[in-house]
């Protein structure tokens, strides 16, 4: 009875362990693109939104030594 | 029952060690990763003015489009074409990046739209996004 319990449990639980890694980590997904969209759009926390709409975002205040690719 | 137990033990640590692999960060610190980000960083700067102007919106697939040549004078429409399609092939590019790096191609489609939802909700107000509907001014 026992053994038949860790059978089962085993059985319906290790398969979710393979698969678990397959399925697409939304969170994990979602924080990397804040994370690239902050860098891209020169966002830090508080100024999104804060200036007016033609304020340059776009000045590269503390651009990564590696140089741009165009 | 002991035995048991702690075959439960097993399960469950094995269980818990998997979820913390999946709830790990994407990996986003490749070179090439590195210079799209670069790339789209300096072209915001040109981009900008459009966003605000209406001329450029972002669409819901995650990349960017014309909404309104005409808010931009006759003699800027070529360069500004040429900017949306250089945005649009880095934007491309970053989402099959992040996928390949993590050793997932397939989820390229789902990193694009995750980026789609983000790159709207981080957008400035006044820009203008495509909705279920068409274009919404932010």
């Amino acid at each position: 009875m026992k053994k038949w319990l860790v059978g089962l449990s085993l059985a319906a639980i290790l398969p979710a362990c393979v698969t678990i890694n397959i399925y697409f980590p939304a969170a994990a997904a979602e924080k990397a693109a804040d994370k690239i969209i902050d860098e891209v759009w020169q966002l830090k926390q508080g100024q999104e939104g804060a200036k007016p709409t033609d304020a340059p975002a776009g000045k590269p205040a503390d651009t990564p030594a590696d140089a741009p690719a165009k | 029952m002991k035995k048991l137990l702690l075959s439960l033990l097993v399960v469950v640590t094995i269980f818990a060690a998997n979820g913390a692999v999946a709830a790990a960060d994407l990996e986003i610190n490749t070179p090439a990763i590195a210079a799209l980000k670069a790339s789209m960083q300096t072209r915001h700067g040109q981009l900008s003015p459009f966003y605000s102007s209406g001329a450029v919106g972002l669409t819901k697939d995650g990349m960017i489009a014309i909404k309104d040549a005409n808010a931009v004078p006759l003699k800027d429409r070529g360069a500004l074409n040429g900017l949306v399609s250089a945005e649009n092939a880095d934007r491309a590019n970053l989402y099959k990046e992040i996928a390949t790096a993590n050793g997932h191609p397939e989820w390229q489609g789902d990193i694009q739209n995750t980026f789609a939802g983000r790159w709207i909700d981080k957008a400035q107000g006044g820009w203008w996004y495509q909705g279920a509907g068409g274009w919404v001014k932010k």
